[in-house]
């Protein structure tokens, strides 16, 4: 029989919502929440023998102490195979799915998978530490990434050959492997280069990484002058929500007046963030976004200015399409307002 | 975003909790923040020390933004 251990969060474990994403890890005797789902497509090879449950926020906030206990937990048990999440979109679990599973590979040395939609962050973190099976971006789409899960992860205990990423459903680790081929690789090369010339599909054998990195920009020599704009992804609203942004997967920015705000109090300002519990940011905002000590720093000269609007959005499940075309669109108005430099929060 | 902003020419520092993703996205100056529900607050603390503390992480902002760097730098507590 394969022993295996499940890692959930706190939702999943049914323990609460984002006020409750501050608890610490716990493990429990079999399965909980979609390790139901999970042990049924397993198989009876294999039967889950215990439940990590842990607080996204926690393990994001404590990654270490969070990784050290978790281990602990798991060692016990003294499984074959652990698997974590799947996570979808949801980043927090992801990153903390990604590095539970990186951890317990390396410490424990059994195989791991977990399973997250493409653009979490965990993703781009831990790709190349495991194998992280693709699902799509919510939850709705559980009944196909737990069967997918299940069958990679039988396939890694068992000590099979692995197939490449597409036949196995995995999302690729930059792994290089030597196979043959029935053709020489010119005669490839040249059917490839027709294909694309007919603007036919093709599929290159040497994805070039994707490398979107933008190099630092020189320091603000004069502070004292310097013109500063605040940006968040944390959600920041004046109360009520006036543009209406949602509180995940937003498909817009909202663009904030601060003349003669000085102090964002609970009866002004608002999160619309739905990814982290509001209570904190709803009671002071500033919390999120520092206007209060800005201000202060302008009386004092510290710095020139304040910008006269701050940008917000919600950064909880949005896509990097999105977002990259909100602060595209709102980079050239800085630039425009004679924005010197850039604070951007985020939760 | 970050990467956007930077793009245009603006230098941008990152004030966030979860480091580690703040790396992967692509921020170049980065300080780490409280919590991910109050990255700029502690509602344990007393209305004056919660300013302090979050007057403290917007000057060491002011700093990142201040100084030369040649590659993604986290600018520890």
């Amino acid at each position: 029989m394969i022993r295996v251990v499940h890692y959930i969060n706190q939702f999943y474990g049914g323990i609460g919502g984002e006020e409750k994403a501050d608890v610490k890890p716990e493990i429990r005797e079999g399965v909980v929440g979609p390790g139901m789902a999970l042990k049924a497509a397993l198989g009876n090879e294999a039967d889950i023998i215990a439940t990590v449950i842990c607080g996204d926020s926690y393990f994001n906030e404590n990654m270490e102490e969070a990784s050290a206990a978790i281990l602990e937990m798991v060692k016990k048990y003294n499984p074959d195979l652990f698997i974590a999440g799947p996570a979808f979109n949801a980043g927090r679990y992801g990153v903390a799915c990604g590095s539970i599973c990186k951890a317990v590979k390396e410490k424990l040395n059994i195989p791991v998978v977990t399973g997250m939609y493409i653009e979490n962050p965990g993703v781009d973190m831990f790709k190349k530490d495991v194998h992280i099976v693709e699902t799509a971006n919510a939850a709705t789409g559980m009944r196909q990434a737990i069967p997918a899960i299940a069958k990679l992860a039988m396939k890694l205990a068992k000590n099979e050959s692995i197939g490449a990423p597409q036949e196995e459903g995995y999302i690729p680790r930059g792994v290089r492997k030597n196979v043959f081929k029935s053709e020489r690789g010119s005669k490839r090369a040249v059917d490839m280069l027709v294909a694309k010339l007919k603007g036919e599909k093709f599929e290159t054998e040497y994805p070039m990484p994707d490398f979107d990195r933008v190099a630092p920009n020189p320091p603000i020599l004069d502070i004292k002058k310097a013109k500063i704009a605040l940006v968040t992804s944390g959600g920041i609203v004046p109360k009520g929500n006036p543009d209406r942004i949602e509180s995940s997967s937003a498909s817009k920015y909202g663009k904030y007046d601060l003349t003669g705000v000085n102090d964002l109090t609970a009866e002004t300002y608002e999160t619309a963030h739905g990814g982290y519990d509001p209570t904190y940011a709803n009671i002071d905002a500033d919390r999120v976004l520092p206007v209060d000590v800005l201000r202060d720093l302008e009386k004092e000269g510290v710095i020139g200015e304040l910008h006269r609007y701050y940008y917000a959005t919600v950064g909880n499940g949005t896509s990097v399409a999105n977002a990259k075309k909100f602060a595209a669109t709102f980079a050239q108005e800085l630039v425009k307002d004679g924005v010197q430099a850039v604070i951007l929060t985020s939760t | 975003m970050v990467k956007e902003i930077e793009r245009v020419g603006i230098p941008v520092v990152h004030i966030c909790t979860v480091v580690p993703i703040s790396l992967t996205v692509g921020a170049n100056r980065i300080v780490p923040a409280i919590a991910i529900p109050h990255p700029l607050g502690n509602p344990a603390m007393s209305k004056e020390d919660e300013k302090a503390l979050r007057r403290s992480i917007v000057l060491k902002a002011l700093k990142a933004l201040e100084t030369e760097i040649h590659g993604q730098t986290v600018f520890e507590k």
